[in-house]
């Protein structure tokens, strides 16, 4: 056990519903960047949304055409593998259902491909069923590049590192392929309710 | 935050490098598996406020080493370098 | 290239906290007596971990005050409003405390007399931290080296180790150049602006005297000298950087 700094508290905010709180984390009210890399700044006449591999025919959406698309606002608790759980975060966001809508698929996991390289993997399941958004609104206001914008995945039950950052796109994929931080230790998977930070948690 | 202050020098991992590696890496030189620039590690661009410290070329920005450190263990990737040099220590 | 160090396995140290001494408002400087401590080399630094009672832990990095030859080791810490660690080291901890420290770390940003010089030393704020080491450790070898430091500072007031760079500015070797950004006293005549080209070049060595150059600060002022000299003609490879960047908090 490390020596325990006298009169320390840290920057952490007390109180909270434990409840809301997995395992490990530790509240902030803070929203801290976290990037493996440059922010990419794509102007937005060049930025596309895509759906591609295994269906019939990829889908590509411009800017105008992806914010004209039915979207919607979510509050939800985000929980970082750095271990700060930040909680009621507001989100505005178009669905992936309604980016999938009538896609046929035989896949069964998706790759997140995004501006810079980054990508991650996550089961098709995971981002289907109200559980995931492509996010351009953050708190009431336009997403900030630093924080993924002009938009982001977010798939709140999962670990944050999979909500991928300057997303473009999503890989339809019959079998898994893992992205950036899968490949480099982290779990596969990431529920922060069984602590599944790194690969074989 | 602004993007400048996410990218750190070479001195950033070497705290981290510290705890696994024998020789003392960020005065070691490497090379970027994409470019072929050459340079020492400490000259490289980090960015540590992350799941883990990412080296990437200064050259061509891609990425040269990956490391993670939790649950216990490390893990290292030199997926995007060639090659790293250190001299022999006296 | 340098030979590199044989570390061992760098672990974590319990280090006592010795004596506390106030450098200016906002910066303060601690000397430790760190038990088993292998040495270390002007301009490395330290990795500092906090631990609360309930397991909660931050880390940050400080740059080594000290030279090798002193005594204590001392880490000099400026307090950032913001910061989570800054503001506990410089306003909490006390003498007979322990600080837990991981070190010495970092060979790139590390001057020793093999390196040689002459020597230019550019500093914003608190980078000027592990540029003193160099400079105490060039002093306190009684070395020739010539030495000059551009150091940018906020206002006279809050400019870190004032009387003592005074005093060395008065030995042989070492140049004092100050920049005070913000404001200035009375009767200054001294620059009074960020720094630019045309200072770096009234300052610094020409390019064909291949100064050894160290530069350290927030992340913006590294970048935009370091870029400066380069295109004045300083070989990238003389030319060395320490971004703070945010993690001095």
């Amino acid at each position: 056990m490390p020596y325990v700094s006298r009169g320390f508290r840290g920057r952490r905010r007390e109180g909270g519903d434990a409840a809301r709180v997995p395992p490990g984390q530790y509240l902030t009210d803070d929203f801290p960047v976290l990037s493996a890399g440059p922010t990419p700044h794509t102007p937005l006449d060049e930025w596309t949304f895509s759906i591609t591999g295994e269906l019939d025919e990829a889908r590509t959406w411009t800017w105008e055409e992806f914010r004209a698309l039915p979207s919607e606002t979510t509050t939800k608790d985000i929980h970082c593998v750095t271990k700060w759980s930040k909680l009621d975060t507001e989100w505005e966001g178009v669905s992936v259902d309604t980016l999938l809508e009538g896609v046929e698929t035989s896949a069964e996991y998706v790759l997140a491909f995004c501006d810079g390289g980054y990508t991650t993997n996550l089961p098709l399941e995971d981002v289907a069923g109200g559980k995931a958004w492509v996010a351009f609104g953050y708190g009431g206001e336009p997403l900030e590049p630093e924080h993924g914008g002009p938009a982001r995945l977010l798939v709140p039950h999962l670990y944050f590192w999979k909500s991928a950052k300057w997303v473009r796109g999503l890989e339809l994929r019959a079998d898994d392929e893992p992205g950036f931080w899968e490949r480099y230790g982290y779990h596969n998977y990431g529920d922060p309710w069984q602590e599944q930070r790194y690969w074989g948690d | 935050m602004e993007d400048a202050d996410l990218r750190l020098d070479g001195n950033a991992a070497a705290g981290m490098f510290g705890e696994i590696f024998a020789l003392e890496l960020t005065s070691a030189r490497a090379r970027c598996a994409s470019c072929g620039t050459i340079a020492e590690l400490g000259a490289e661009p980090m960015y540590v406020h992350a799941p883990g410290i990412v080296v990437r070329c200064r050259n061509c920005d891609d990425v040269m080493i990956v490391a993670v450190h939790g649950g216990g263990r490390y893990w290292l990737g030199f997926t995007g370098t060639s090659w790293i040099e250190a001299r022999e220590p006296l | 290239m340098a030979r590199a160090a044989v570390l061992g396995r760098l672990t974590w140290h319990l280090a006592n906290v010795v004596e506390l001494v106030d450098e200016t408002p906002r910066v303060r400087s601690i000397a430790l007596d760190v038990p088993d401590w292998a040495g270390h080399r002007a301009g490395q630094h330290v990795d500092v971990r906090l631990t609360a009672e309930d397991g909660y832990q931050a880390q940050r990095s400080y740059s080594i005050a000290s030279a090798p030859e002193q005594p204590h080791l001392v880490l000099t810490v400026e307090r950032l409003d913001d910061g989570e660690v800054s503001p506990y080291l410089v306003d909490e901890l006390q003498p007979g405390d322990k600080l837990e420290l991981r070190g010495p770390v970092g060979g790139y940003f590390v001057w020793t007399v093999e390196v040689g010089g002459p020597v230019l030393l550019v500093a914003g704020g608190s980078g000027v931290v592990p540029l003193m080491a160099m400079v105490r450790h060039r002093v306190g070898l009684g070395d020739g080296t010539p030495f000059r430091l551009l150091f940018s500072s906020r206002s006279l007031d809050e400019v870190i180790y004032r009387d003592e760079l005074d005093r060395l500015a008065a030995d042989d070797g070492i140049e004092v150049v100050h920049t005070l950004t913000r404001s200035q006293p009375d009767g200054w005549t001294g620059y009074a602006r960020r720094i630019d080209e045309q200072m770096l070049r009234e300052v610094s060595w020409p390019a064909a005297e291949q100064p050894r150059v160290y530069i350290c600060g927030p992340t913006r002022l590294v970048e935009s000298v370091a870029s400066t000299l380069v295109a004045l003609g300083h070989d990238p490879d003389r030319v060395k950087t320490e971004r703070f960047g945010p993690t001095g908090g």
